[in-house]
């Protein structure tokens, strides 16, 4: 019991940091959260009950993601924005000594800076993890959508 | 049919080759209602699906025609038809699910039941009980059908039409873009998936846009910053001879001499030594005779095929309101592809869409327009890179000529004679 508590308690800890780090605009922390060795994909609710594999962002190894990253600082032009995630409570769905998988549900709220903010985003996390030195990491981050139809671009992730 | 309306007498076009746009144009509601008849149910062909989204008998999908819900479906014989998605009896919507199969449609409000041909075939209790209630005896169901278009397909690209006296579809399209559907339909297709993106601006300030290669190359600075297209690459544009559709386009393997004036000048535009950690997503695995590794074909009036690089995709633009329009995107590889191929469009996907490495700066751009314009609506855009006058093919990216074609033929089907004194 004290060790599934634990885990829980972990792998929380892993999204609250995700979601927090992506709200402070500090993507570069963000990618450490990753794994090496680890896929990051949003797709739509839409594509997947559809057996349909395409993506709306894949990043199909963590380079792709930093220059995901470095895009967004460098080339990218989007709309001036911050985010507000808000998490729903995390259920583990298997554990394993080198590995967990858990879900959780967002909302993904925007806002400009005139303060004007919209509901931007609503989907689920489907997360796996694996254990390292500095704690859980990111084996694999995939978000599916229901926001199908994304209001105006999606640019920093979900 | 083109009588001018007030709506339009509100707004002047004081040249007569289109390179002054009235912001009014994109603004004005009632602008808007004009063009659902004249533009969008008037003598043109829409995209509606590809055919490989319903192979089977029965097969639908609806979707929309300017703001029109529309069923496509293919009936028993697998002929492909098309048809108002809105019961002949209180207007209802009839097929609520986004694609199926299904032996007719079937509304569920008073349960009237439509063939795949769009015929109503039965209404319940149309004699009434026991003699009482019902219809009158006098009802014809033949007069009751839903609303049909026209539809043909080409190379599995289905299209619809409003109008009977519209001409035939490759005629419409023109030999150029006869060519490049035949080009990118080459083989069977089949479907990755759909990216949607709602954007709050005009729909002609998208269809501007895809118009506009001149933006390409300083916008998009993932695809200056990374080599795939900049203004100096071979490429240019290429019209119908009404100058209603645009093909821009840019061809790999042949870099314009990079002279140090390469252009760009004081903008911001300067950082071009940085690279990809994975660059495997601009590789272009050639697959077509020709060198174009990066073509945006866009037809009047709701439609782009687009190829960037490996990934293909057909957008359809569906209006929402003067102020709002929804891009629906369909991504697809061909049935021929084995794995690597298909994983190699699913990366290069991240390149195009409202996620696109390349494309996600255009959602932003329509709606910085569509906001500045709010006031002002006599004043005017201006259309002049590539020159004034004649609309013609274009032999190299930066120019704009393009979106004075689309003006041109908008402003004849909507009644409008550009350059007449007010």
């Amino acid at each position: 019991m004290q060790t599934t508590m634990q885990l829980h308690y972990e792998i929380e800890q892993l999204l609250a940091a995700y979601a927090a780090l992506i709200d402070a605009d500090r993507l570069e922390e963000w990618l450490d959260l990753f794994d090496e060795d680890s896929q990051y994909e949003i797709i739509a609710r839409e594509n997947v009950e559809q057996n349909l594999p395409l993506s709306l962002m894949l990043c199909d190894n963590k380079d792709m993601l930093r220059d995901r990253v470095m895009s967004l600082r460098k080339a990218n032009i989007y709309n001036i924005h911050v985010d507000c995630h808000v998490l729903s409570l995390l259920r583990i769905t298997s554990a394993a000594e080198d590995r967990c998988s858990a879900d959780a549900s967002f909302a993904l709220f925007q806002s400009n800076q005139e303060g004007e903010s919209r509901l931007f985003s609503v989907g689920r996390y489907e997360i796996e993890a694996k254990p390292s030195a500095q704690g859980w990491r990111l084996r694999k981050m995939r978000v599916v959508v229901d926001t199908g139809a994304v209001l105006t671009l999606l640019a920093t992730p979900i | 049919m083109n009588e001018t309306s007030e709506a339009l007498s509100r707004y002047h076009f004081p040249a007569a080759d289109c390179s002054r746009i009235p912001y009014g144009m994109y603004r004005d509601a009632e602008v808007y209602e004009l063009e659902q008849e004249r533009i969008f149910r008037g003598k043109v062909w829409n995209y509606l699906a590809l055919e490989a989204e319903i192979p089977n008998p029965g097969d639908f999908r609806t979707i929309a025609v300017g703001d029109t819900p529309v069923i496509v479906n293919r009936a028993r014989d697998g002929n492909l038809h098309a048809f108002v998605n809105r019961c002949a009896h209180r207007g209802s919507i009839v097929q609520r699910q986004l694609h199926g199969n299904a032996r007719g449609h079937i509304c569920c409000y008073h349960q009237w039941s439509y063939n795949l041909e769009g015929e109503l075939v039965s209404i319940p209790f149309r004699r009434g009980v026991k003699g009482v209630g019902g219809l009158d005896a006098d009802f014809d169901p033949k007069c009751h059908s839903l609303r049909r278009l026209k539809v043909e397909s080409l190379n599995g690209v289905i299209f619809g039409s409003f109008a009977d006296d519209v001409e035939p579809l490759e005629e419409f399209l023109a030999p150029p873009f006869v060519a490049q559907l035949k080009r990118l339909f080459h083989a069977p297709v089949k479907v990755l998936g759909y990216q949607r993106q709602r954007i709050f601006g005009n729909w002609k300030l998208y269809s501007d846009n895809v118009r506009d290669p001149n933006h390409g190359g300083l916008l998009h600075m993932f695809q200056i910053t990374f080599g795939i297209a900049r203004l100096s690459s071979v490429g240019g544009a290429t019209l119908d001879a009404e100058g209603k559709h645009n093909m821009s386009w840019t061809a790999q393997g042949k870099p314009v001499e990079e002279s140090k004036d390469s252009g760009y000048g004081d903008t911001a535009r300067g950082d071009m030594d940085i690279k990809l950690r994975d660059p495997s997503l601009l590789e272009y695995r050639k697959e077509f005779p020709d060198d174009r590794s990066l073509t945006i074909a866009s037809i009047f009036p709701n439609c782009t095929f687009q190829q960037i690089g490996n990934t293909l995709a057909v957008r359809q633009f569906r209006t929402r309101s003067a102020d709002e329009f929804e891009v629906v995107s369909t991504f697809y590889g061909y049935e021929h592809d084995d794995a690597a191929m298909t994983k190699h469009r699913l990366q290069c996907a991240n390149l195009a869409g409202p996620a696109g490495l390349v494309s996600m700066e255009d959602g932003e751009a329509v709606e910085l327009v569509h906001r500045a314009i709010v006031r002002d609506k006599q004043s005017h855009s201006v259309v002049e890179f590539g020159g004034k006058g004649a609309v013609k093919d274009q032999e190299n990216l930066v120019t704009d000529v393009p979106i004075r074609g689309f003006w041109l033929h908008y402003c004849k089907l909507m009644g409008i004679q550009p350059g007449a004194e007010a």
